[in-house]
């Protein structure tokens, strides 16, 4: 277990924070994972990743978390929660920090549409794995990346970053 | 030539299209890589949203690694948990770690090299808490010291027993810090973590009472550690 959780806790964590944007919630998140993992050995089948069955368990928690929230309580916190030490995406823009102000448009997508960002460039899932981490078809995995993008370029459009796509 | 990409606002994207971004992660088997690269040497447009995900991907992996790791509290947390179950069967766990071991061998390079150092100090966490399994089960005259001061405190002389601490780190104390921490003492850690406690050992030969003193001193005054007392 010590090995499993040394190989990855904090990929976990990075995951559960994007989603519930709250440090200790993911931390509290990371023990939740890892116990059901604890529990659960038997259970794991092998046909998927390791990294990709934990990130499922993370995303279920996660999804758990967010429901014990009130709505209006998570929008009031989700923006000041998450650490984000960079500029808004405008003053980013002023500075010519293009980087910065494309950071900054990630963190202001949608759950969905982060959670799929994540899990193909960082975490590095196929469509196949994604698809079984956040329980819908392939082709939707596929759909809901592309828009994720184009809700991404639509926001830097607003703070005046032209990129040349769409 | 008809373009391959299309315009969103108009139609729906095409396959090649929707598929950029795991080429860019280089995520896609080989037959859809092979597809994707020969769509985008033929189409401009196509290579040019690709730039555009390539600076997605690269800014994605900026901001998940700004993130940071999490405190040593969730893995106390975590073990004081799993102390709490009840035992589990030795098969059980068995053909769990043959899976485990298994799979460990897909991980891509990229996440392999990131948890070298963490897969190292959490082998060195398990070698310590197998060794003091064995010393506990032996009906040895050795017995290790501890804080509490209704057991007897017996040593067999007739061995050199390297200096030992209880140590408890910082809540916002990193692996990566704990992990450069014990590099730098020569330490490895040989229990933990009960009620937060490390039992570390430093080096492989006696101290004298005043080195040793030192070393707690030192240890003391470390910005992650915020309990070191001597467990000799």
């Amino acid at each position: 277990m010590q090995v499993l959780y040394g190989r990855h806790h904090v990929r976990v964590f990075r995951f559960g924070f994007r989603l519930v944007r709250d440090e200790q919630v993911a931390e509290d998140l990371i023990s939740e994972v890892f116990l059901d993992v604890w529990r659960q050995a038997g259970k794991f089948e092998g046909r998927s990743a390791v990294s990709t069955w934990l990130l499922a368990i993370t995303r279920f928690k996660a999804l758990s978390a967010l429901r014990r929230r009130k709505d209006a309580e998570l929008d009031d916190e989700a923006a000041n929660a998450i650490e984000d030490t960079s500029d808004d995406p405008e003053v980013a823009v002023q500075k010519k920090d293009k980087s910065g102000a494309l950071r900054k448009c990630l963190t202001a997508l949608s759950p969905e549409h982060r959670e799929i960002v994540d899990l193909v460039y960082y975490h590095e899932k196929s469509v196949e794995e994604v698809a079984e981490i956040v329980g819908i078809p392939e082709n939707t995995v596929k759909t809901r990346l592309f828009y994720a993008r184009k809700r991404l370029a639509d926001l830097l459009k607003a703070a005046g970053v032209e990129r040349g796509w769409p | 030539m008809m373009a391959t990409s299309k315009k969103i606002l108009e139609q729906e994207p095409s396959e090649i299209e929707m598929l950029l971004p795991w080429h860019a992660a280089g995520t896609l088997d080989a037959r859809d890589a092979r597809r994707v690269d020969e769509a985008l040497a033929r189409d401009p447009e196509l290579a040019k949203q690709y730039a555009v995900i390539r600076e997605e991907y690269a800014e994605t992996i900026h901001l998940n690694e700004s993130l940071g790791a999490p405190s040593a509290r969730a893995m106390q947390k975590l073990f004081a948990a799993i102390d709490g179950e009840p035992a589990r069967k030795p098969s059980v766990s068995f053909n769990f770690s043959a899976r485990i071991a298994g799979f460990f061998a897909r991980l891509s390079p990229r996440a392999l090299a990131w948890s070298a150092s963490l897969g190292a100090l959490a082998l060195l966490l398990q070698a310590g808490v197998i060794g003091a399994m064995l010393v506990k089960n032996q009906n040895a005259s050795f017995q290790t010291a501890s804080l509490s001061t209704n057991e007897p405190i017996t040593r067999d002389l007739g061995r050199i027993t390297p200096p030992r601490a209880l140590v408890r780190f910082a809540p916002n104390a990193r692996v990566a810090d704990i992990t450069a921490l014990l590099d730098n003492y020569q330490a490895s850690i040989i229990d933990g973590a009960k009620g937060g406690l490390f039992r570390l050992q430093f080096g492989d030969r006696a101290m004298s009472r005043d080195e040793f003193a030192g070393l707690i001193r030192r240890l003391q005054n470390e910005k992650i550690v915020s309990l070191a007392v001597d467990a000799q």
